[in-house]
């Protein structure tokens, strides 16, 4: 086990580096300079600015320097927020997608897990179809259908629940938008129980524990779920990575503060550093994760686990 | 249509196990398959009876059934009692109560059939939390002395090993250990030494023989092997097709077998033999499919003494003495 | 692949309820889409500055509507859905080739080039392909055609793994020997004999693909980075009808409905699809 880890760092590290260098790069060679919109301002003030920006180096001065201070987490001034730092609006952001981003991947376990585990123990019953009737619907329609949808519905029509907007504590502003981040990865999740269990249970293990006069509760919390499960394990980084994507539209469209939100804006006013910076950070967060997420895979799957 | 138990059972107690007119039945798309198309057969308290028959024939079908370890889509009809309890349709939490503690099996293949992420002593001790309400040290205590019991070496590193760190022989004698943790009155053990090689399968039918010895519990032993059914039951059940055609004393059975498909078995049967032979015998021809009608008897295509009467006429069970039975128009004779 | 299995699996789709139900679904919408232009004579541009945003109604002639700029959104509504629909249909030809392509020749080739090739597509999937968008967005502008390279982008990865899978699995056997004993060449092999094999999994694939597609460039317009004014797709439509939610509910209501449907119908074709090919009884 502890072979495969590093193993799989081993793997990770590189990755990231590439990640890092060809999005720098790509940057700096890109048509157009991040001040080609401001054409009008004269050439003394551009040239100052260049300078400011490092800009005037060559290009390969310009990586080390990066590089160097990327490792000091220093991302460097963004290019439109004029009085932030990457770093500051990067601080801002992300605890806020933290929270969203969490409390989606938690509920989307605490609920799926169960509600797939339901409806293979009552294989083709009305819960059954019922259940992977509404897990296709969240797998097909999109957050940025679904969040609308429900801010029409909760917010505009019924006045439950705000369809924008945010503050610090409150978690009112939080409600729809997990809600709709939530139910594409809660779905795959509560499809893959499913099928992961019904292979299980058909196995002849479970038939032993049977035998033993084992009450169903136990037969599943410790017999089969632990088997049942690695398709979910399997699932977890492109579950993280369904998130990430999904928080940029929840973000936007919901007003929250996060780093999605500032991500898509910096997309749309060609802030080079805010999105340099973004794209590293979830480059890393991604890398990350995925990491954990083998390991978990690793540990739950008796092939990998116990391989000589 | 089902014999009248064995003057052996009537004489002492009520016989442990009592299968009457059993059969079991699967729908599959759309036609009806018959896995056990009518068995009846008694288990006498402390006896040992063993049921032999090709792979099909429907022996380990009966005793799933009796469990209720089928699958939703089977149905079951007829009776299976214990201890004069009516298993079959008994509701989930009754008949826990009954499976593993008063009523065991043991499986065929030991790697599939233990939980390969967890421990030994877990798959032990569990039984005897469930059904004794122990506490997980008190019986992780007892797991360790099971172990010791069914002669698994170095016991107390074995009980935090998993499945895989052990030998098929040692997997086995763990099957056998849970299926005593709570001292049945009844083992089945379905094809226990199947998956093994020759040596190992001796010692655990010594094992079976040791622990009836000790507690005089009674075990049904399954197999197509007629040598390992024959070194350890006293009783055999011969079934072919879903059906049993012949039962009798073991001793009885191997001397003078009374149906052609025994007589059959007994030749074919390589740990029967002692002198060596220049060509295997073997049985020519397949059992016929659950899926297809019954028409006549079952082993009329394979048998060498078939007439026109076997082919449309279903022979009965039939009694030929005080303890036997046999399920033919043209028995051997004695 | 024989003839047997693809009525097998015919059949199989047939009694799929669900699947059924999904084709005729897909039929109806993509009938709709062709047809809004005949059914209602208004046009994509213009404006009606007499009507703007107008709730829906069969009185006047705008059935779903007009938007804040006065323009009908019936109209709108399905012009968005033949541009999206069109991506999804174009971008995966595209991607499906490329895919088929990548993947038949590192699961045929092996060795090292397959190597190379599969490291490749390590890389690339390293990272969510929005981000990577996004980021070519930023350095490169607006442009229509980081969107089609990204929205093809989209499927091929997965695609070309899946053909290696299967042509690894493929090479194997003993027919590919055998044309390659009779001196046919590489391509040729891979031509006649690799690809219509592959095809099974690749056709179900293919199926699934399709609405990631459409969702990724729904997903794309309706931030801003994908489909540019005054061309309509369903996310730049859906992208509108969420701002102007509490005024004008309806602008939203339509698109978004019409892709719900599209993409969900999609899915379950593909689902049924897999099932009709798979035979392991896990369903």
């Amino acid at each position: 086990m502890p072979r495969y880890f590093l193993k799989r760092l081993g793997a990770a590290i590189p990755t990231l580096f590439i990640i890092v260098t060809l999005s720098f790069f790509i940057t700096r060679l890109a048509p157009g300079g991040p001040f080609e919109e401001e054409r009008s301002l004269p050439p003394e003030i551009m040239a100052n600015l260049q300078r400011a920006y490092g800009l005037d180096q060559p290009v390969w001065v310009q990586y080390g320097r990066y590089l160097r201070a990327i490792s000091h987490g220093d991302f460097g001034p963004s290019f439109r927020y004029k009085d932030f730092t990457v770093s500051e609006l990067i601080a801002q952001g992300l605890p806020v997608t933290l929270e969203l981003g969490s409390i989606a991947m938690a509920l989307a376990l605490a609920i799926g897990i169960p509600l797939g585990t339901l409806a293979a123990l009552r294989r083709h019953s009305a819960t059954d179809h019922v259940a992977m009737s509404l897990a296709v619907l969240g797998i097909a329609i999109p957050s940025f259908v679904v969040l609308p949808l429900l801010g029409l519905i909760f917010g505009i029509t019924l006045h439950w629940l705000p369809v924008a907007g945010w503050e610090p504590k409150s978690l009112r502003y939080l409600v729809l938008p997990v809600i709709a981040l939530t139910l594409p990865p809660l779905a795959y999740i509560a499809r893959l129980t499913r099928g992961g269990m019904l292979e299980t249970l058909g196995s002849p293990f479970i038939r032993t524990a049977r035998a033993k006069g084992l009450p169903l509760r136990t037969i599943i919390g410790r017999h089969a779920l632990r088997p049942a499960l690695v398709p979910v394990a399997g699932y977890l980084a492109p579950a993280v990575a369904s998130i990430m994507t999904g928080s940029l539209v929840v973000e936007s469209i919901a007003g929250l503060p996060g780093v999605g939100r500032y991500l898509v804006q910096g997309a749309l006013n060609r802030d080079y550093t805010l999105v340099l910076g973004m794209v590293i950070l979830y480059s890393s967060v991604l890398i990350g994760m995925g990491l954990v997420v083998d390991l978990l895979h690793a540990w739950l799957d008796p092939r990998v686990r116990f391989a000589r | 249509m089902s014999a009248a138990p064995t003057v052996a059972a009537t004489e002492r107690a009520p016989p442990i196990l009592r299968v009457d007119a059993l059969k079991v039945r699967y729908a599959l798309d759309g036609a009806e398959i018959a896995a056990v198309r009518e068995v009846s057969l008694d288990v006498a308290v402390g006896e040992c009876l063993g049921i032999v028959g090709e792979s099909g024939s429907g022996k380990s079908q009966m005793v799933l059934a009796a469990l209720g370890l089928l699958a939703s889509n089977a149905r079951t009809l007829g009776s299976a009692r214990f201890e004069g309890k009516e298993l079959l349709g008994l509701p989930l939490a009754a008949l826990n109560r009954i499976r593993g503690s008063k009523l065991s099996m043991v499986f065929q293949d030991p790697m599939t059939s233990l939980t390969p992420h967890l421990r030994i002593g877990v798959q032990l001790a569990e039984v005897l939390v469930h059904h004794a309400g122990a506490t997980w040290s008190h019986a992780q205590r007892a797991a360790l002395d099971m172990l010791e019991r069914v002669r698994v070496p170095d016991a107390r590193r074995r009980l935090r090993q998993y499945p895989h760190e052990l030998s098929g022989g040692m997997r086995q004698r763990v099957m056998i250990g849970m299926s005593l943790m709570c001292e049945p009155k009844l083992v089945i053990a379905d094809e226990p030494t199947s998956a093994l090689d020759a040596t190992v399968q001796a010692q655990i039918l010594a094992l079976l023989r040791e622990v009836r010895a000790q507690s005089g519990l009674s075990i049904v032993l399954i197999s197509h092997d007629l040598g390992a059914v024959a070194s350890l039951a006293e009783r055999i059940v011969v079934m072919y097709a879903g059906r049993v055609v012949e039962s009798a004393p073991t001793m009885e059975l191997l001397r003078a077998p009374r149906h052609p498909y025994t007589s059959l078995l007994i030749e074919c049967a390589p740990s029967l033999h002692r002198p060596r032979l220049d060509r295997m015998p073997c049985l020519l021809g397949l059992p016929p499919s659950p899926r297809d009608a019954e028409i006549g008897c079952a082993f009329a295509p394979r048998c060498p003494r078939v007439t026109d009467r076997c082919r449309v006429q279903r022979p009965p069970l039939r009694r030929i003495d005080e303890v036997a039975e046999v399920a033919c128009h043209h028995p051997l004779a004695p | 692949m024989s003839a047997t299995l693809w009525r097998g699996a015919a059949e199989r789709l047939r009694a799929n309820s669900a699947a059924v139900a999904a084709i005729w679904l897909l039929a109806i919408l993509v009938l709709l889409a062709l047809a809004a232009p005949a059914l209602n004579p208004n046009s994509v541009e213009t404006l009606d500055w007499s009507r703007v945003a107008y709730a829906p109604g069969m009185a006047h002639a705008h059935w779903f509507g007009t938007d804040r700029l006065g323009r009908d959104l019936f109209v709108r509504t399905f012009e968005g859905a033949r541009t999206s629909m069109a991506v999804g249909l174009v971008a995966g030809a595209v991607s499906l080739s490329l895919g088929l392509g990548f993947g038949a020749i590192a699961g045929y080739v092996g060795g090292r080039t397959d190597y190379l090739m599969m490291r490749i597509i390590e890389i690339l999937s390293g990272l969510p392909l929005v981000f990577f968008v996004i980021f070519l967005t930023v350095v490169i502008g607006r442009n229509s055609y980081v969107l089609y390279a990204s929205v093809v982008a989209v499927g091929w990865l997965t695609m070309a793994r899946i053909v290696r899978g299967q042509t690894l699995s493929i090479r194997r056997r003993e027919f590919i020997e055998a044309a390659v004993a009779g001196g046919a060449g590489p391509v040729r092999v891979i031509w006649k004999h690799v690809v219509p094999n592959v095809l099974g999994p690749v056709a179900v694939y293919a199926t699934l693909m399709v609405p990631q597609i459409i969702l990724f460039e729904s997903f794309l317009s309706f931030l801003g980075l994908g489909t540019q004014e005054p061309h309509a797709s369903l996310g730049t439509l859906i992208a509108e009808g969420a701002g102007e939610m509490e005024a004008a509910p309806w602008i939203l209501l339509a698109p978004g409905i019409f892709l719900a449907l599209l993409l969900v119908s999609l899915n379950v074709l593909g689902d049924g699809l897999r099932d009709a090919f798979d035979v392991r009884e896990t369903a």
